[in-house]
């Protein structure tokens, strides 16, 4: 039988398919994944479930931005640090005392341009007690980084 | 005696490539992040005067949060589903009410002369025993009835959302509805630890 799409049957054997370009189509992927990717850049100790907002804006500039987690510590934590909220900078537990540190060192990291437009977000649990937070904010207004970011995470409707 | 050059086998080449590909889509992080931007108040000179008490009591809508998570409004209980409508109601004054923040006719461009609220000014306080997640629902409700007002007014003038303006006109809206959140200084309201 003849079909249209294969001419000539039987004379013809299927020819491999040339996977030549195979990598370059791959190479371009993985191209465009490693321009987009940002690296995890801190293990989290606390556990934290930010709350949701209507009015969230997305965060502009990520390299402006310095970020406080608060919260439980996580499970295997807890023994030496607690159940309280903790305060976590970078990649260990801190005291409300290290934030002006902390603040001055991520300052030093910034080009001189762009120093006051440091933006602090704060990833905080939502069962936090606004005593740690208020603290938190004393520091900064101390350290004098005025902009900050309640991280939460945008809906459409609140419950 | 010249030897034929192999071609060199590109067959795994692929493979390399995906196993880096799957490297980086695993690493990859795409969430965005999304917050509520604040602007704290500096901290006060040491040598400079209290000067709170010149913004009068009428252009200022307190809201106290205690530790049980109740609001208290203008000296009134409150739910929190009627806040957003009554900080509207308060930076617009719409009717001209004499205990709602006081008007004065302005000048400003793409409006003309209108008779506006002067400087109203929300204060939000909270008690150390406060949970985070209600004072991000009351910020929310407040920076809603804020934006919700620049935008009904937005849409009526230009058509278009606040967001969507260039700088003149955002400004021209910033100056028709005025309204500040300040973030006091703290206070133990309540007594929570």
């Amino acid at each position: 039988m003849r079909s249209k799409f294969r001419p000539n049957e039987g004379e013809r054997e299927v020819g491999q398919i040339n996977t030549a370009s195979l990598p370059d189509i791959i190479f371009m992927l993985l191209f465009f994944f490693m321009v987009t990717t940002v690296m995890r850049e801190v293990d989290l100790k606390v556990n934290i479930r930010v709350p949701e907002a209507t009015e969230a804006k997305k965060l502009e500039k990520k390299s402006l931005v310095s970020y406080i987690y608060v919260g439980k510590p996580l499970p295997r934590f807890q023994a030496k640090f607690g159940t309280e909220p903790r305060i976590q900078l970078n990649d260990q537990f801190r005291t409300v005392n290290d934030i002006e540190d902390f603040i001055a060192q991520a300052r030093d990291q910034l080009n001189e341009a762009d120093r006051n437009k440091l933006t602090v977000s704060l990833k905080v649990d939502e069962n936090t007690k606004m005593g740690v937070i208020t603290d938190i904010k004393q520091a900064l207004r101390r350290a004098n980084a005025l902009k900050i970011n309640y991280s939460s995470i945008k809906t459409k409707k609140l419950k | 005696m010249a030897r034929k050059l192999q071609p060199i086998n590109a067959g795994s080449m692929a493979d390399i490539a995906f196993l880096l590909l799957i490297f980086f889509l695993v690493t990859t992080t795409m969430d965005v992040d999304t917050g509520l931007m604040r602007m704290l108040p500096p901290m006060p000179e040491k040598n400079q005067k209290k000067n709170q008490d010149k913004i009068k009591e009428r252009n200022v809508f307190v809201v106290l949060i205690n530790k049980n998570n109740e609001l208290l409004v203008q000296g009134k209980r409150m739910d929190i589903h009627q806040l957003r409508q009554a900080a509207k109601e308060f930076i617009a004054n719409p009717d001209n009410k004499d205990n709602l923040p006081e008007k004065v006719w302005k000048d400003i461009p793409y409006f003309g002369h209108v008779f506006v609220t002067r400087n109203p000014v929300i204060s939000l306080q909270n008690d150390r025993g406060t949970s985070y997640g209600t004072y991000i629902k009351v910020q929310n409700e407040l920076i809603a009835a804020k934006d919700e007002l620049r935008n009904e007014l937005a849409q009526s003038k230009f058509g278009m959302n606040y967001d969507d303006l260039d700088k003149d006109r955002q400004n021209a809206i910033k100056k028709y509805y005025p309204a500040a959140i300040s973030e006091a200084e703290p206070k133990n309201v309540g007594g929570g630890k």
